[in-house]
């Protein structure tokens, strides 16, 4: 249990006021990092389970419908043996001309146009299912079919994230890194103030516990001071980036809406930084007491 | 001649078998420092400043370890003691320093309250013994007071509620009294009597010949960092059985007779 009451006279000394700022300005940080963090994911997320999955193929019309079909057919064939494939829709004539509707015009009387036939297929995500042997396997029977692999350029931009994820964490380690250092000297120094006090205390049978409890405390306290403070500072910053997001029509990014799980994840972080505070600064006290006398 | 020091003495609070102590590489401070002391004694301790009294209450409040010899304290061997062995045995030992060491930003409550405290003493019981005590000495008016708001003397009479809350087995005054008259100085032996009468042994280190002189107690001296217990050639040498100055009870009495 923690008390209240402090033995030493911290609220006097210079710390108390140098402490919670530095935590405000680290939970701020680690609040950018984890909001672009999250933001990422969802993006991923979508991606995935969007484009990700889908392979179009494209097969050139043929002198006549039978000709047209006969070609499907193989294709189809090839599709339905390969593994990896999880489902394939021909799109129909009227989808086709739908989609076609803006380059070419009302299309009523134009149906015999020659068009490609386009093959949506499914891709079984964990199937390691190769575009371009897809390709060559499906062109070996029929001339002229391509594939469209959406997965290229997707996966590059996956990867792309994945590094500005991976950079988001070293962020967040950093941030945790650069608090335990803050906690650590600013309770080397609060020892080194106190000393007279601290020894006081050990002579009148003070436990080291008891006096690393009082440092533990008031890490916390400020921890959470500073922590609430640097989120309240993050939130406005976040919501204007958001803004602005939205404002220049970033379609990529989807729109930064905070679920409740996510706001709690944010109300975690100082509650997360004022326990690594007060953690170090027990630990830092324990070890440094032990080397005093 | 020291007197020996009995091997088998269970009994003894404080025991101390040539012990000697220097501060790094300097002359040693102490020399050959033998004696103890069973419960319910009291003892002047006396010498010249710089005698090493304050150097020999340090290891006898376990803030200094000696360099050589063995120190018992309450049967236990001190040297072999663990860090986290020391709380226990220190909260047993009340002191009075010499410079009162009062932690200045808590009230005059908070610093008697603290051996209670960290003891893990109930707050109720910390509230009923610390008010006692301090209304006893004569502080009820200054519960809340801090101690650089108060008079030396005041202030030595919280140092003095804080070394007794606990009602330790041992107490160690350095110059109890050398911030307040003699009057108050023999009020302050008396709460030391009264603590002894109840089965605690008493260490006092002082100048004050005067009061060493009216209480009738056993003396030690230290002498360039060996300690001296003949008491009769203490006695002769300080004049200690002679009517001093403000000294009403002149008389020796049972105790400078009686060595241990």
């Amino acid at each position: 249990m923690l008390r209240r009451r402090s033995d030493l006279p911290m609220n006097e000394d210079t710390l108390g006021r140098f402490l919670p700022w530095l935590i405000a300005f680290m939970v701020f940080l680690s609040a950018l990092a984890l909001a672009g963090m999250l933001i990422l994911n969802d993006a991923v997320k979508r991606w995935d389970t969007g484009l990700n999955a889908t392979v179009s193929v494209q097969v050139p019309p043929g002198a006549n419908a039978r000709e047209d079909e006969q070609r499907l057919g193989q294709v189809l064939a090839v599709l339905a043996a390969k593994p990896g494939v999880e489902r394939y829709e021909t799109l129909s004539k009227d989808r086709l001309f739908d989609l076609l509707k803006p380059w070419i015009g009302d299309t009523g009387q134009a149906q015999d146009l020659p068009i490609p036939m386009l093959i949506d297929v499914t891709v079984d995500r964990d199937a390691d299912l190769d575009a371009q042997s897809l390709a060559k396997e499906l062109q070996a029977r029929v001339p002229g079919v391509s594939v469209d692999d959406h997965r290229v350029w997707l996966s590059q931009l996956v990867r792309l994230v994945t590094v500005i994820q991976v950079l988001a964490w070293a962020v967040l380690g950093l941030i945790a890194l650069a608090t335990i250092g803050t906690v650590v000297f600013t309770t080397r120094t609060g020892l080194a103030i106190h000393r007279e006090a601290i020894e006081v205390l050990h002579l009148i049978g003070a436990q080291d516990a008891y006096i690393a409890r009082q440092f533990a405390a008031r890490a916390l306290g400020l921890g959470l001071k500073g922590g609430f403070l640097g989120l309240a500072l993050a939130v406005p910053t976040l919501a204007g980036i958001g803004y602005l997001a939205l404002e220049t029509g970033a379609t990529m990014v989807p729109k930064p809406d905070l679920g409740v799980l996510k706001a709690m994840g944010f109300l975690f972080l100082p509650v997360a930084v004022a326990l690594l505070a007060m953690l170090t600064a027990r630990s830092t006290v324990m070890r440094n007491l032990k080397r005093m006398s | 001649m020291p007197p020996k020091v009995r091997d088998s003495d269970p009994e003894s609070i404080v025991r101390f078998e040539n012990v000697g102590l220097r501060y790094g590489l300097g002359p040693e401070v102490l020399q050959d420092i033998t004696f103890a002391l069973g419960p319910s004694s009291f003892r002047f301790l006396l010498g010249e400043s710089g005698a090493g009294k304050s150097s020999l209450l340090k290891l006898l409040y376990m803030a200094l370890r000696p360099t050589r010899g063995q120190i018992s304290l309450f049967g236990r061997n001190v040297a072999s003691m663990s860090r986290s062995e020391l709380p226990r045995l220190r909260r047993r030992v009340g002191v009075v320093f010499q410079e009162f060491r009062l932690l200045d930003h808590l009230s005059a409550f908070d610093n008697v309250a603290l051996p209670m405290r960290v003891a893990g003493a109930r707050e109720s019981d910390v509230r009923r013994h610390v008010e006692e005590l301090l209304s006893w000495v004569g502080l009820k008016d200054h519960l809340n007071s801090r101690p650089p708001t108060l008079s030396g003397g005041q202030q030595q009479r919280i140092a003095i509620a804080r070394a007794v809350i606990t009602r330790p087995k041992l107490l160690l005054a350095d110059e109890p009294t050398g911030n307040v008259d003699d009057k108050m100085g023999l009020r302050l032996m008396h709460l030391f009597e009264e603590l002894n009468k109840l089965g605690t042994t008493v260490i006092v280190a002082t100048h004050n010949l005067g009061i060493v002189r009216q209480m009738a107690h056993p003396v030690m001296r230290l002498e360039n960092g060996r300690l001296n217990t003949d008491e009769a050639e203490i006695i002769s040498d300080l004049r200690l059985d002679e009517p001093g100055i403000g000294a009403g009870a002149a008389s020796a009495g049972p105790g400078f007779t009686r060595i241990h």
